[in-house]
């Protein structure tokens, strides 16, 4: 079998003695209720223009529920009362550094919640005629600008909901113009290190999926990918930075290889916030990539989502992008939407109508206030940061990869921990009594224990101050077998750990009376 | 820069402790070729002021739905939404944080998911939905997939009463995978060429109810020939107000229910982020794609919630994973979960009741029209009707009189030969006298 | 009962084999919470895909150590997974298998050269 003992421990295996469980509350945290434990099923929190009791339903007749949906109504002052004090369990970058490798949580700017919020953006039907929202169609055509600008390439695909829906994007583009020349590939390489949806996308698609090793250094193993490079290779999928926050310094090398095989470069883009302004992925050689919105251009995660997940595409892929696109002509700006004429060998469609225009706005409010130079110091400060935080830590934790710079994120293992019987989840779940969200723990898969940290461009530099003492005190605390204090920890949270392995095995995904 | 805290002095003292000279040292690792020594072609920072006049300059140049009558839907509906959700989600602790990994200080994320997971599956009359999809038609393709792993077949037949841009959605991601889509002939009502559809090659049957014309159907008979043949019933639902009206997928036989949840709780943003509503049988749960989140308890007994069963997932199972979906659309799933919280089960069935008046009114105002034929036997809040003229030149030439009149069918499915056809909504949002405007212009446009 | 390096055991009785995975795995996965097993009827191949074990955070392919023909799943295991964690090599047996060709346990490991492999991880 594949042992696969990734981030093993999964329940509780300390048990405090204390009267937690007897608590309503934590000084002015109150706990809460599920709705359906403090809500009426009769009542309603919103008032309507008439009453619809005098409706005729007639020839609906053997089509209509026998009762209203069995689901609690809240009034205004409960449904705020719910949750703010819900709110006050999560998390959040207003609160703190949220160092989440691979995740950027950077500032969101308020000035874009704002914009995305005007009538006229906000209140606009997808489907409504072309005259009426030229406005719309002209921030899409700016941002389509932006994008392809900063990353050199000359086309772009918006529509992508997400990250992973871009992947799909690109390697179905990559796909038909295999299949436009009869080219019949079927499998995709990616490094071992790789984000999950890479191998996901790519299975997806259609293809079989084959690793590429890993130098010592953390970087693509030139040798191992020419080997495996052949006729039925139809793309790699390459992230750079990598997801050990490192750069591929082969990176060209690697394209032209790719090149000469046949196939095509798709670049996973999630880290694109550590090169922009610095770096055009086009002149790395990259025919396809992905742009997470909300991670570059900031639109905020919102507790997982809305993302959005645009892909730029080479000369040679962007005759296969997914309608619709924007176009312009002596009528101002309109949309094609039919497969005919220029867009006769696009992919189709991803989704119903144009994608994230909601976040569209906010990411392009986010470029038009940093401006080129501003997305140049993002990048630079963003590396900056993380170098700070790999210098004032490496005394201490054990970083894999070496003395050589990082990029946007700074990468440790576990080995530094050896023999003090605390392990990396274990560390992660004591920064949480020091005030700080962990990092991204046990990936990439390819690191022992591996510890990754982003900080992103927006800390303020006494921010990264604190939170290295913080890590500092506790690696000494480790070192010094206080293990009870990480054993048990999180103590200073609304609950301590949760039984993972009890929600896995009788699952309860729901609530029931 | 507003948003970068670094001061020059920070800059120099932090590279000094790192212990290069300047910052393109920690860029050395870039091939030289690839080093931009300027900058990139593009306009400099701009002031808040600067860019609040751009963008909303752009913004002006748009008609927004509620600026005057407005009779579109189509996958999209314009509702009122209470101003407390918009107010809630922008909370910092749920605006600005990640995906739950850390259960202990995400308890706020995880217990909306949880009481968004049991409102969907309330409403959809399935017992498990999950933490939410992109929208409503990745969700449709996602089930498409999803039954063919379940029945192992690889044929979905798609009704003609599918919205055409979630038929096409399930065929890009479905045909890669050998997944074969019949889309059936764009009809207003089409459930017998559906049953006749099915064969014991199908692994899915995917019906739309209210669909894209607006036609309500009773599925229970296509979900019993569908349950004869072997395969599964994917039922879609654009319109998720319906839900507080209608029979729920999972009492007239659905095995999955996929919607766009769009209508409760979120504007309309010219199209995204939405938020797909997905819900499912027990027992086909390790089929399902997309994140869960399940109850359990801590080390001290008390209670929490968890995101479970991840080895579905594509960061653990890779290129087995289920889909190669990362997020859900939480943000969304939190303004649909507040709203319906407000709503209450009463209170969306009033609202439901409202819009059905609402739309009985349009019909009532359209149909008498001479040269107009209303084609849809039984609707929720939106209709199909027939012109005599093709019905986007009509469309256009309302909108030039500030009037906009519904979604030429035409511009769903430009190859259906249904060019007279018109698609028209109403809502709690549309007045009487939105429809009396239309219904004198609209006359006016066909006697020209 | 023989092994493999895969973690897998294998005990046979006439030509119905027994197979498990090991005590070893079992304590290296940690709380096993769900056992995907295959339907009775279905072939396997040695070497091939059988079944799956997932922890809440891993899941793990089982390889079927003897070619054959399913004849039995655990259904022990669909109600209480942790039956694995329980009694690895005993109670928490994932299959049997009708084996093609018993001659095939020859090339497998006795407990005492898998103890030995263990102690080269």
């Amino acid at each position: 079998m594949t042992l696969q003992t990734v981030g093993r421990v999964t329940r509780a295996e300390f048990q405090p003695e204390d009267g937690a469980k007897d608590r309503v509350g934590h000084g002015l945290l109150q706990d809460e209720a599920l709705i359906f434990e403090e809500g009426r099923f009769d009542m309603t929190g919103v008032d309507f223009d008439e009453t619809a009791e005098d409706v005729e339903l007639g020839d609906l007749e053997g089509l209509l529920r026998d009762a209203p949906p069995a689901l609690p109504g809240l009034s205004e002052p409960e449904t705020l009362r719910h949750y703010v004090r819900l709110s006050q369990r999560n998390h959040a970058i207003d609160l703190a550094l949220y160092p989440l490798g691979s995740c950027t949580m950077k500032h969101n700017p308020r000035l874009n919640e704002k914009m995305a919020r005007l009538p006229g953006f906000a209140d606009l039907h997808p489907l409504q005629p072309a005259s009426t929202v030229q406005g719309a169609l002209a921030v899409m055509d700016a941002l389509a600008h932006w994008l392809k600008t900063l990353t050199g390439m000359p086309a772009v695909a918006l529509s992508p909901k997400a990250g992973a829906h871009g992947e799909l994007c690109g390697i179905l583009a990559i796909r038909a113009a295999h299949e436009a020349r009869g080219d019949a590939r079927t499998t995709i390489l990616t490094p071992t290190s790789a984000h999950g949806t890479n191998p996901a996308t790519a299975a997806l698609a259609g293809y079989q999926v084959q690793e590429i090793a890993q130098t010592p250094d953390g970087r693509v193993d030139l040798a191992d990918l020419a080997a495996k490079l052949g006729p039925h290779v139809a793309a790699i999928m390459v992230t750079n930075p990598n997801t050990c926050g490192l750069f591929e310094r082969d990176i060209v090398e690697i394209a032209r290889l790719t090149h000469e095989a046949g196939a095509y470069f798709y670049a996973d883009g999630a880290n694109f916030n550590a090169i922009v302004g610095r770096v055009r992925p086009a002149d790395l050689g990259v025919d396809a990539m992905h742009i997470n919105l909300h991670k570059t251009f900031s639109t905020p995660h919102g507790g997982g989502g809305p993302g959005a997940g645009p892909v730029v595409l080479s000369e040679e892929l962007a005759r296969f992008a997914p309608l619709p696109w924007v176009t312009h002509g002596p009528d101002g700006f309109a949309l094609v939407e039919r497969a005919e004429g220029e867009a006769a060998a696009a992919l189709g469609r991803l989704c119903a109508f144009h994608g994230q225009m909601g976040m569209y706005v906010r990411a392009l409010t986010y470029m038009l206030s940093h401006g080129a130079d501003g997305l140049r110091q993002v990048a630079e400060d963003a590396v900056l940061n993380a170098n700070y935080i790999k210098a004032r830590l490496s005394g201490v934790m054990s970083a894999p990869f070496g003395e050589g710079p990082c990029m946007h994120e700074a990468l440790f293992d576990d080995t530094w921990l050896e023999g003090t019987g605390v392990t990396t989840l274990d560390f992660a779940k004591a920064m949480i009594d020091q005030g700080f969200h962990p990092m991204t723990m046990y990936f990439p898969l390819v690191v022992r224990g591996a510890m990754l940290i982003e900080p992103t461009e927006t800390e303020p530099r006494h921010e990264l101050d604190r939170f290295c003492d913080a890590l500092l005190a506790l690696a000494a605390a480790a070192k010094a077998g206080d293990v009870d204090r990480f054993k048990g920890a999180p103590y200073e949270a609304p609950l301590s750990r949760l039984d993972e392995t009890a929600a896995a095995r009788k699952p309860r995904l729901r609530w029931t009376p | 820069m507003r948003y970068l805290p670094l001061s020059e002095a920070d800059r120099s003292e932090m590279l000094a402790t790192i212990g290069v000279g300047s910052i393109d040292e920690l860029f050395v690792d870039v091939p030289a070729a690839a080093r931009l020594p300027d900058l990139i072609d593009l306009p400099l920072q701009a002031s808040e002021a600067a860019v609040e006049r751009t963008m909303s300059a752009w913004a002006a140049r748009n008609r927004a739905a509620g600026a005057g009558p407005f009779f579109l839907g189509a996958g999209a509906y314009r509702h009122h939404v209470p101003a407390s959700v918009d107010h809630l989600i922008q909370r910092s602790e749920f605006l600005t944080s990640y995906t739950p990994y850390q259960p202990e200080i995400a308890q706020g994320t995880l217990q909306v998911l949880f009481e968004f997971q049991t409102q969907v599956s309330e409403l959809t009359g399935l017992p498990v939905a999950n933490a939410s999809m992109w929208d409503g038609s990745t969700a449709c393709a996602e089930a498409v997939m999803m039954a063919s792993r379940v029945t192992r077949r690889r044929k979905a037949v798609l009704s003609g009463g599918l919205h055409p841009h979630y038929a096409a959605s399930a065929y890009t991601l479905a045909h890669t995978s050998g997944v074969e889509t019949r889309r059936l002939a764009a009809a207003v009502d089409d459930e017998a060429a559906v049953i006749a559809a099915i064969d014991s090659d199908t692994a899915c049957v995917v019906v739309q109810t209210p669909n894209v014309f607006g036609t309500v159907t009773d599925v229970s008979d296509i979900a019993r020939a569908a349950h004869a043949a072997g395969a599964l019933l994917i039922v879609v639902t654009t319109e998720a107000v319906s839900f507080g009206l209608l029979r729920s997928p999972g009492d007239m036989g659905a095995d999955i229910a996929v919607a766009e949840g769009q209508s409760i709780g979120n504007g309309l943003t010219f199209g995204g982020p939405y938020v797909g509503l997905f819900a499912c049988r027990s027992e086909l749960v390790r089929q399902m794609p997309g994140r869960l989140c399940g109850e359990t308890v801590d080390a001290h007994g008390r209670r929490g919630f968890v995101l479970t069963l991840s080895t579905r997932e594509q960061h653990i199972r890779r290129d087995k994973a289920t889909s190669n979906i990362c997020t859900n659309s939480g943000l969304c799933a939190l303004a649909f979960s507040i709203h319906m919280t407000l709503l209450g089960g009463t209170g969306l069935t009033k609202l439901a009741r409202i819009n059905h008046a609402r739309a009985r009114r349009l019909r009532e105002a359209l149909a008498t029209i001479p040269g107009v034929e209303a084609l849809t036997p039984r609707f929720f809040n939106e209709l199909a009707i027939r012109l005599p003229r093709p019905a986007d030149a009509v469309v256009e030439a309302l909108a030039k009189r500030d009037i906009l009149a519904g979604v030429p069918f035409s511009r769903l499915d430009p190859d259906a030969g249904l060019e007279d056809v018109l698609l028209v909504c109403a809502t709690e949002t549309t007045l009487a006298e939105d429809i009396e405007v239309l219904a004198k212009a609209l006359a006016e446009e066909i006697a020209r | 009962m023989r092994f493999t390096k895969d973690h897998e055991w294998v005990e046979l009785d006439g030509d119905t084999a027994t197979v498990g995975i090991t005590a070893y795995a079992a304590e290296q996965l940690g709380d096993v919470v769900f056992v995907e097993l295959p339907a009775p009827g279905k072939k396997v191949e040695a070497g091939g895909d059988m079944a799956v074990v997932e922890s809440v955070k891993a899941a793990s392919d089982v390889y079927a150590p003897l070619s054959g023909e399913v004849t039995a799943a655990n259904g022990e295991l669909s109600d209480n997974p942790q039956t694995v964690n329980d009694g690895p090599e005993s109670s928490g047996w994932l299959v049997k298998i009708k084996v093609a060709d018993p001659s095939q346990m020859e090339k497998l490991m006795d407990r005492a050269a898998y103890e030995a492999f263990l102690g080269t991880l």
